[in-house]
Parts: C-alpha cells; sequence; structure tokens
C-alpha cells in the first residue's frame, strides 16, 4: 500500500469535487481519486498494489441520503450506499424482486455483506489472478498494451462471453445480473447534477481497451438504482465451488412475465461467464410469446451461449452455462406466485 | 452433529474442556508475532517473478526513497550464513535453496530481497517499489514439462530404505482371475495454517530469542544456530501457541537465520510478518504425486497380487518423498506385493510435511483400486475389505500391535445407515440431486520419539510440568495437564503446563502423530520418579519403585483409580520427612527400540522415531473407516457433501473432547482435499496462481453441514507407556478415496485425479 490522502464527504458536491480534482484523460479506474464505501474490495486492491490512488473520499457520511430501500408503486428505487445485507433482508423486495433479493444473498459472506454497499457491488473488479499479482507484467488491464498472461494460463475462472483478444477476465458480481435483467436505471451523480443511464451502458466489454471498464468518468458516483415494474417471478441460480462465500462458475437471472400461460416478457442474464454483466437478448427474444417448455429452454440457453469463446480450462464454462440457464427458466417458470 | 465432549467409553480420559480455551477465545493467547518488541525494525520480503534463472540488477533507488526505509537486504549485502542440511539428511532444513546467497533464482516466489524499515508500511511500500531486471530461462513446472528428471528414491532419499515386496507379483497377478489396473493422480496442496509465517528475532548480547510459530522448537534452535555459527545454548525459540502447523512449521525454513542475521547487523529486534501468498513459496508444501496400481484377486474376493507404483513431484537440489507404499503394502493381506516410488525434479520449491504426508496420496490410490475392484467383484466394499483384513503385515510378517479396522467399519457403517444404500451404481437419487455412498479405510502409523521433561510439586499440590512441546492447536496442553493430574492424583486445576519454548526440557517434533504418547510418556514417568522420592520418604522399607507404580494418588482425597487396598499417602508427611518445598524431578524417556544415540540427537533437535513399520517384531498403526453420502446436482453438477461419518480405534483417547475436534477437522479437510484444494500452477513459468484464501478454496461451514465422529474403544499394551496412538493425521487419510467412491455410486463414473470438480462430472 502507498501513502494516501483521505478525507470525508460531507454531501455529494463536496465528494464529486474531490473526486475530479486532478483527473487527467486516465481511466476511472487509474483515476487519482478513489472513492471509498464499504472498502470490500478497493482496500485489497490497495494492499496489492494493484490500486495505488493518491486519494481516499470516503462517502459513506452520504448514507443519510444515498441509502434508502424504496419498493412501491410498482417500481424500486435503490440507494446506491444501502448495504447488501440490508436489501437482501428486505420482505417487499424477496416478495417482488426474487431475483435481486436472491444474487445479493448468494453473494460473498455475511460479514463482506454487511459492509459492502450495491454502488461498490457493481464496481467491484475482476478476480482474475494474473490482474491482482503485479508480479505478472503482462496484463492489458493493468498496463495496457502489456499482454495477457490468462489468455494461455490458468483460466478456469475466466470469461467465454464479450471477451477480446486482449482480455478474457471474467465480471465477478452477481447483484449486476439481476440489475441489467430488470433493465434498471443507473442514477448517476456528478458536477452538473445527476443523469439517468440503462444499466446496461454502465459496464464496457475490454475490446482493445480493457482497462476503461465502465462508462463513469472521474467525479462521478453512482448515488441510485431504479428499477420500472414488479418482477416476483424472477429467480437467481448460481453455481460454484463451494455452497457459500464463492464466485459463480455460471449463474443467471431469469425474469418472466407470464399470463395465462403465455411468455410476454422475459428476462435472461448470465453471470460468472462474462467480462461485463451480460444480458442474452437473442435467447430472451426466443421465449417472448412463447409456452414454457424445457425444450425451448434448452434452445434458449443454445442460443445464449452461442458466441461463447472457451479457452483451455474454462470451456467447460459453456457446457454447464447452458444447463443453467435452462435450469433457471424452469424454476422461473414453475415457480408459485 | 454428536455432542464436543464425548462420553467418555473404557480405556479414554476425561473430555475436560481446553487448558487454553479461555485464553484463545478471548484473544489472551499470545502468538509469535503478537509478543511485544522493544523498537522493532520491520521487514518486508520481496519474492521472484521468475522460477528459474538470474537476477540481472536491482533498481533500489524508488524504493530507498521511501521515508523510513533502514536498509534492504539483497544477494549483494546479506548476511552471511552457513550451509544447512535438509531433515533427512541430519540437517534441520526443509529445503537446501538458500536464499539471498547469489543472483540464482531456482524457484517461484525465492525471497531475493528484504526491506528494512521503521513500519510495517514503510517496509511494505518500499518492496512494492523494487525494481528488478531478470534473465529468466525455462522452469520445468511438473510431470508434463519438459526437462524434468526421474529417478527412484531408493538411494537418494536417507529415509526411504526400501520399495517393499514379497511373494512374485509379476507371476501371482499374471494368474489371478481378477485384475484391475488404474492410475490415481493427486495435487498440489498448501497447509494454509491460520498464523502466517512470521519471525522475530531479539540479540541480547550473544544471545538470541527467536518467536516463531514452529512445530520443532528444539530444531528450529539448533539449525539457526548451525546456519548463524554459534553456539545452539544460546538461541531460544519460544512460541507458546501456535496457530496451526499440518507440517508446514516441521522444519527449519531459510527466513527465519536470514532475519535473525539482519538483526544482529542492526542490533535491533527485527519482525518479518510475510504475505500469505508468500506462504505458498517461502515454506513446504505437498507436491502433486501420481499413481499406479495394480489389484489381481481371486473371484471371492482375496488378493493376489498388489502392486504400487508412485512418483513425487521435488525440487532440483532436495530429494523430499513421502513413499507411501510403506504403508499400501502393508494394509491388507497379500501374498504378492511390488513397489516402487520415483522421485521427478522440477524448478520448484521443495515440498515437505503435510498432514499424513505419506498416506494422503497413497490411499487416495488404494482404497479407490479397493473400490474399483469390489465393483469388479460385485462385492460389498466393505466386505472386500473383511475378507482380505489381516492381523499380520504381509512384507515382514510382523503382527499389529492391535487392529481395529473391521470393528471401525461395521461402527461407521451402522452410524451411517450404510444398509440403505442400493448398490447399483446411479440407483440413487432426490429431486434434482444425485445420491451416492461411499467408503474407505483409513490409517495412520503409531509413532513416538524420545522426549524430557521436568515436574515440580508442591506441597498444596500445584504441580508445574515443563516440556517443550508444541500447541498447534490439537490439545497438547490439555492432555499434559491431565496426564500429570492423574498420575500425581492432584486436581487438573492445580496442574500448570508451560511448552513452546526451547528453554524447557526437550520433546520431539510435533510432526507424525508423535506428540501426545512421546510428551504424556515422559510425563507420566517423571512423575512416577516424583511419587517414588515421597513414598521413598515416608515408607523407606517398602518395595519402593514397585509401591510407587502401583499405587496411585498422592492427594489426601483418593483418586478414583486408586485399587482396593491402597493406602493414600500423606502428602503433608512426605515432604516433612523429605525436609522440602518442593519436589522437582527431570526425566528422559525413549520408547523401546529407539537407538543409541537417542538421547543425543534429542537434545540437538533430531527426533528419532519408533513406530508404524519400523518397530522390532511389530507392527503399530491406529485404524478408521469413513463413510460419505455426496450429492450431484443433474443440473450443475456442483458435488456436495452433505455427510460424513468417521469411526476411529487409536489406543487409549486421552480426551475425548479434544480427540473428537482433531478427528473431525480430519475429515473435513479430507473432504476440502478431495473436492476443493489444489494449488494451480502455471506451466508456463512454473509460478503458483492461486496463491490466497479467495481462491484456494477450503470448506465453509454450508459445505459440512454433518460430520459424525465416533470413537472405539481401543486397549493397546505393546506401543507406549499411555498406550495412546496418535490421531491427529487419522482422519484426512481415507476421506478422498470415500468421496470417489461415493461419487462412482452416484454416477457411475470414477474419477482418478483430484480434486474433483463440476466440469469432471458428465451425468
Amino acid at each position: 500500500m502507498r501513502p494516501f490522502s483521505y478525507q470525508r464527504a460531507s454531501d455529494p458536491d463536496m465528494a464529486v469535487r474531490a473526486l475530479a480534482a486532478g483527473a487527467a484523460n486516465d481511466p476511472l479506474t487509474k483515476a487519482a481519486a478513489q472513492p471509498l464505501a464499504g472498502g470490500t474490495a478497493l482496500i485489497d486492491l490497495m494492499k496489492l498494489d494493484v490500486m495505488r490512488p493518491a486519494a481516499i473520499v470516503d462517502i459513506n457520511p452520504l448514507a443519510h441520503a444515498w441509502s434508502a430501500i424504496e419498493p412501491g408503486g410498482g417500481s424500486l428505487r435503490l440507494g446506491a450506499l444501502a448495504r447488501m445485507s440490508d436489501v437482501a433482508a428486505h420482505a417487499e423486495i424477496q416478495r417482488s424482486y426474487p431475483v435481486i433479493a436472491d444474487s445479493l444473498k448468494l453473494a460473498a459472506s455475511a460479514q463482506l455483506r454487511n459492509m459492502a454497499t450495491l454502488g461498490g457491488n457493481v464496481m467491484q473488479r475482476t478476480r482474475c489472478n494474473y490482474f491482482r499479482d503485479v508480479s505478472y507484467e503482462n496484463c492489458n488491464k493493468r498496463n495496457p498494451g502489456s499482454g495477457c498472461a490468462a489468455m494461455d494460463g490458468v483460466n478456469r475462472m475466466h470469461a467465454v462471453l464479450g471477451v477480446s483478444d486482449q482480455c478474457i477476465a471474467t465480471y465477478p458480481g452477481d447483484f449486476a445480473q439481476a440489475l441489467i435483467a430488470l433493465d434498471a436505471v443507473v442514477e448517476i451523480t456528478g458536477k452538473a447534477g445527476t443523469r439517468g443511464i440503462p444499466f446496461a451502458q454502465l459496464h464496457k466489454a475490454p475490446g482493445s481497451t480493457p482497462e476503461i471498464e465502465t462508462t463513469l468518468q472521474p467525479g462521478e458516483l453512482i448515488s441510485a438504482f431504479s428499477i420500472q415494474g414488479r418482477w416476483p417471478r424472477s429467480v437467481y441460480l448460481k453455481a460454484r465451488d463451494r455452497q457459500s462465500y464463492e464466485f459463480a462458475l455460471s449463474s443467471a437471472a431469469i425474469a418472466l412475465d407470464v399470463q395465462d400461460g403465455t411468455i410476454r416478457d422475459a428476462r435472461v442474464a448470465l453471470g460468472g461467464v462474462a467480462t461485463v454483466p451480460w444480458r442474452a437478448r437473442e435467447a430472451e427474444a426466443l421465449l417472448k410469446g412463447q409456452k414454457f417448455d424445457e425444450a425451448l429452454a434448452r434452445r434458449v440457453a443454445d442460443a445464449a451461449f452461442a458466441d461463447a469463446r472457451g479457452r483451455r480450462h474454462n470451456s467447460f464454462k459453456i457446457g454447464l452455462g447452458r444447463r443453467v440457464v435452462a435450469r433457471a427458466l424452469q424454476q422461473a417458470a414453475t415457480m408459485e406466485i | 452433529m454428536t455432542a464436543a465432549a464425548l462420553e467418555p467409553k473404557a480405556n479414554m480420559g476425561q473430555p475436560v474442556p481446553r487448558y487454553d480455551a479461555a485464553a484463545k477465545v478471548t484473544g489472551r493467547a499470545t502468538y509469535a508475532s503478537d509478543m511485544p518488541l522493544d523498537n522493532p525494525a520491520y521487514a518486508f520480503l520481496v519474492t521472484s517473478a521468475i522460477a528459474k534463472g538470474r537476477i540481472d540488477r536491482f533498481d533500489l533507488d524508488d524504493a530507498r526513497g521511501v521515508r523510513g526505509v533502514i536498509d534492504i537486504i539483497t544477494h549483494e549485502n546479506a548476511p552471511k550464513l552457513k550451509e544447512t542440511k535438509l531433515f533427512s539428511n541430519g540437517g534441520y532444513a526443509g529445503t537446501t535453496i538458500q536464499p539471498l546467497k547469489s543472483a540464482e533464482i531456482a524457484h517461484d516466489g525465492q525471497i531475493i530481497a528484504v526491506v528494512i524499515a521503521e513500519s510495517y508500511e514503510a517496509a511494505r511500500e518500499a518492496a512494492n517499489r523494487v525494481k528488478v531486471s531478470y534473465t529468466a530461462t525455462a522452469p520445468s513446472a511438473s510431470f508434463e514439462s519438459p526437462g524434468t528428471t526421474t529417478a527412484a528414491a531408493k538411494g537418494q532419499n536417507a529415509q526411504f530404505k526400501e520399495d517393499p515386496e514379497v511373494g512374485d507379483f509379476a507371476k501371482a497377478f499374471d494368474a489371478a482371475e481378477v485384475k484391475l489396473t488404474a492410475s490415481y493422480d493427486t495435487p498440489t496442496q498448501h497447509h494454509n495454517p491460520m498464523e502466517l509465517f512470521t519471525t522475530s528475532c531479539v540479540w541480547m548480547g550473544d544471545n538470541l530469542v527467536i518467536y516463531e510459530g514452529s512445530q520443532y522448537v528444539y530444531g528450529l534452535k539448533n539449525g539457526v544456530a548451525e546456519q548463524l555459527g554459534i553456539d545452539a545454548d544460546k538461541v531460544r525459540v519460544v512460541n507458546p501457541y501456535v496457530g496451526g502447523g499440518f507440517g508446514s512449521r516441521g522444519s527449519m525454513t531459510p527466513r527465519t537465520a536470514i532475519i535473525a542475521g539482519i538483526a544482529k547487523r542492526l542490533s535491533r529486534p527485527v519482525k518479518l510478518v510475510p504475505t500469505r501468498d508468500q506462504g505458498f513459496t517461502i515454506a513446504t508444501y505437498r507436491a502433486e504425486t501420481r499413481h499406479e496400481i495394480k489389484l489381481g484377486a481371486s473371484r471371492d474376493g482375496k488378493l493376489v497380487a498388489l502392486r504400487h507404483e508412485g512418483a513425487e513431484i521435488s525440487s532440483r537440489p532436495d530429494a523430499y518423498c513421502v513413499g507411501g507404499t510403506k504403508t499400501t503394502t502393508r494394509l491388507y493381506a497379500c501374498p504378492n506385493v511390488e513397489s516402487l516410488v520415483s522421485i521427478v525434479r522440477a524448478d520448484r520449491n521443495t515440498p515437505g510435511f503435510m498432514r499424513s504426508p505419506p498416506e494422503v496420496p497413497y490411499l487416495f490410490a488404494l482404497e479407490s483400486a479397493m473400490d474399483e475392484l469390489a465393483v469388479k467383484l460385485n462385492m460389498d466394499p466393505v466386505e472386500l475389505r473383511r475378507i482380505n483384513d489381516t492381523t499380520t503385515e504381509p512384507i515382514g510378517g510382523k503382527p499389529y500391535t492391535s487392529r481395529s479396522l473391521m470393528a471401525c467399519f461395521d461402527e461407521a457403517a451402522k452410524a451411517f445407515g450404510w444398509s440403505q444404500r442400493t448398490p447399483q451404481a446411479r440407483s440413487m437419487s432426490d429431486g434434482d440431486w444425485l445420491v451416492g455412498y461411499g467408503c474407505a479405510a483409513t490409517c495412520y502409523p503409531t509413532q513416538m520419539a524420545p522426549s524430557a521433561a521436568r515436574v515440580r510439586l508442591q506441597r498444596d499440590g500445584r504441580t508445574r510440568v515443563e516440556i517443550a512441546g508444541h500447541e498447534i492447536g490439537t490439545g497438547a496442553y490439555t492432555v499434559i495437564a491431565q496426564t500429570a493430574a492423574e498420575r500425581l492424583g492432584v486436581p487438573l486445576e492445580k496442574v500448570a503446563v508451560f511448552i513452546g519454548d526451547s528453554d524447557l526440557p526437550p520433546a520431539p517434533v510435533a510432526g507424525g502423530s508423535n506428540s501426545t504418547a512421546s510428551t504424556c510418556s515422559v510425563v507420566m514417568m517423571v512423575c512416577d520418579q516424583i511419587r517414588q522420592r515421597l513414598f521413598k520418604a515416608v515408607r523407606p522399607s517398602d518395595s519402593l519403585a514397585d509401591k510407587a507404580k502401583e499405587t496411585v494418588g498422592i492427594s489426601p482425597a483418593p483418586s478414583t483409580q486408586a485399587t482396593k487396598g491402597d493406602r493414600p499417602l500423606d502428602i503433608e508427611k512426605a515432604f516433612d520427612a523429605l525436609g522440602v518445598g518442593v519436589v522437582e524431578e527431570y526425566g528422559e524417556w525413549k520408547p523401546e527400540g529407539a537407538p543409541l544415540d537417542s538421547f543425543k540427537a534429542l537434545h540437538a533437535g533430531q527426533p528419532r522415531f519408533v513406530g508404524g513399520h519400523q518397530m522390532k517384531d511389530k507392527i503399530a498403526y491406529a485404524f478408521g473407516a469413513e463413510f460419505v453420502e455426496v450429492r450431484i446436482n443433474r443440473f450443475t453438477h456442483e458435488i456436495r457433501c452433505p455427510r460424513l461419518v468417521g469411526a476411529f480405534a487409536a489406543g487409549r483417547i486421552m480426551n475425548p473432547r479434544t480427540a473428537r475436534s482433531q478427528l473431525m477437522g480430519g475429515l473435513i479437510w479430507g473432504m476440502s482435499s478431495a473436492l476443493l484444494e489444489a494449488t494451480e500452477i502455471d506451466e508456463r513459468n512454473a509460478r503458483y496462481v492461486n496463491d490466497n484464501l479467495a481462491d484456494y478454496l477450503v470448506p465453509v461451514n454450508a459445505d459440512v453441514p454433518g460430520v459424525e465422529v465416533i470413537m472405539l474403544s481401543e486397549q493397546d499394551d505393546h506401543i507406549n507407556p499411555v498406550g495412546a496412538k496418535g490421531l491427529g493425521e487419522l482422519a484426512n487419510v481415507g476421506t478422498n478415496a470415500a468421496i470417489c467412491n461415493a461419487i462412482y455410486h452416484a454416477t457411475g463414473q470414477r474419477i482418478r485425479k483430484l480434486p474433483v470438480r463440476l466440469e469432471n462430472i458428465e451425468v
């Protein structure tokens, strides 16, 4: 860890000013000032010398304004500083948005969920070992242009969707899959006030610039997420090596709107297999207007992974991912609501 | 789950709570890096980013510019240390690769510099700013890599003396009615004890005190003294508590003498706290192994031929080897046996002891093969073991001192509900889950080593026991206190135990599951010396030695063990007759059959083990049987293990509470080994990739909802005075095979490579 300055944000304006100060053309991940919320990812990466911010802006004092959990009136608003555990335990979220409650409950450990915030959670960075170990020179995400050690290295945990020849690092979170599935809007607070963008526009696939992970600019903060509609017929299914406290090898966030046996709307999002929170829109299209059966679930699952590209140790994720999608669809279609 | 404090059965001590329980749960227990130091300097390691090659140059300007940096030690300015020998060659070290000696790099993560600073933070920051230029050459990572060399273990490792064999394997296998040939692989694993590999060194004049978690304070003291070229009596190693050992602290690592040398140069205490990932390369590990098993049997299940060939990875300079064929060739009755162990050298750090070193990989192979043979024979796997059970080992024809293997199978089978199993593979399921039941035998050699102790008894019954044993979480304080209390007949709460300090009388390494047998045997003997002195004072005319041995209970309150007709000794009268306030005795004990140089070696930090198959005219092992239920999700192929049931017999159980805890931990670790634990190696550069506890997976509570430990009553009068067989390494041996056998039962798929992960399942 390297020395850094620490300041507490007294209000959103101050936070935004402090985070924008000194911002050059660096991507957000390399910005000189970084916001601190739960600290469960940032502090780790600083200890590992992966992130080396000169300034830390503690935004926890903004929690009184930014941590509300507001379901009702057929929509949902979640403050970015709400703790994962509080949202997961909220009765109305469990009733109307089970995919959100489960994606949070199945993430990390109880201790981490008590600390980590929703905004920080969606911004968490990849667990790629070669990214997190600075003794490897070649990481395009850390050192642009240096190559990718994971491409032909130990890549069991790596992505099969949204990959480029520059980077195959997996986006590790769970909650983001629920947000992208439900067409969440991200409320961003910056110098010019607040604006909303679709969650699907928050993360950027690696392409030729894996060091750029999101569309946020230095001086911008996520202040809230909002979702229109209720999604009681929704599930989050997560396959992993151990029963708790482990990242997904493959996960699926599914939300269905079924009326009189016909699927009116369908959402399919994938975790553990892609470089960014992943929405399988072609797969969704197969579901709309159809009646559910297992053969349809398999076709949807195949479509979701049609473009998947496996490497030496992670090709299994393609078959696994298909089975996870099919099973999650079946659970969603048959759930009692 | 069974109660923590199991009711003692015959030949078991009381399940008293741990001596150190309150200290540990309240945070008062001081581990090595908790020891307060006067104005310490802080050390942070820089480790190599290549596995083979040389350092061309360091650029230290940036690092030296960090405020608070005192010095940066590299091979160019490191304290000169003397050569050290591997423990198996009469030395103390777990590796002969001595870092900071030259620019050469022999393995990934080798120590290449030590930053010394006024604070831990400054040392770490400066270490991050050290720039190194290397010339790297292509390393050999493991079995598959070009450039490894392979040779038989026999002849290069002094502790691997024979490839056991008997009869004519080739002929018998050729003629066997039923044959099986199968290959098995086990992965690289790291111990990852909670306590990091910390070292603090403090010089007081010419005397050095080392605070370091160690499983062998006498070995470390003598080893560091040898490297520093000073008298061993000037070195003291202190660690009243050790935060987990599992073998990783059994032999000396290079860091200790380096830190001692730096502290000497600075004339200041130096404290090193390495990181978790550095622990993967600055200490030892369980090397990956490969096996081929050939079994020949008659149609009624009698083994007629057994061959076990094993290969193990080691480093270039050191022939470390676990050689588990010594156990697998002797476990079952079989007249024709052959074996061969080879060592494959790669560009790796030297492997070392890890909980049940030989038995874990080798029994995985044999007990998997036994299950495969049972399937071929269409026979219940428990019955196959029964048919081949034996009271004498087949290689030398020596009798087992006691062997409760089948009693363990029967008890565990009953508790598990084995009779509910439908034998056909893939015949049991529950909703989304395929269900499989599997079992395997477990065993571990019973070992003892010479040990010394000092015991002091006061008039009021207060007792102080001093022995340089080790509390690695096993319950050493507790069973030593129980032994002294029982033998002297004083209340347990009056006994104070001092261990983990090389200024105390020497005890052997806390390894090979010998500690309880060795330390309790010597404490018992020294307590008897005290009783003899007291009896002699009061009743000089009696046949003293005999009387003292028979009479239990010095305290006025009659001991529960006092036999009819014994009169408790009047302790006040005895002390008055002796005319002293304190009776103190020192004694040295060695197991039957220990070599002549035992006591010399004891003080020199060289354990002289007796036990297992190396006893004269007998062989001593503890046995157990393990049953598991696995569930495999039809859709995700996730593998879960909701039930682990083990039954074990290990001679006298000193304390059913601490014993249960060790056996339960062993079962859980066995499950971990079968399904989770593997250190991933990047073959291109021979580097460990998942070197942290987020990626090197161990079970969480949700993974082990049901663990049941059954301890059988067993008495063995042919092993050691306390009659105890070590059980710390007993329970994690059979689990690997039991789980793979259960996976076969659930899926019909035989998996011969560990760990088993969901991508290995094809249902």
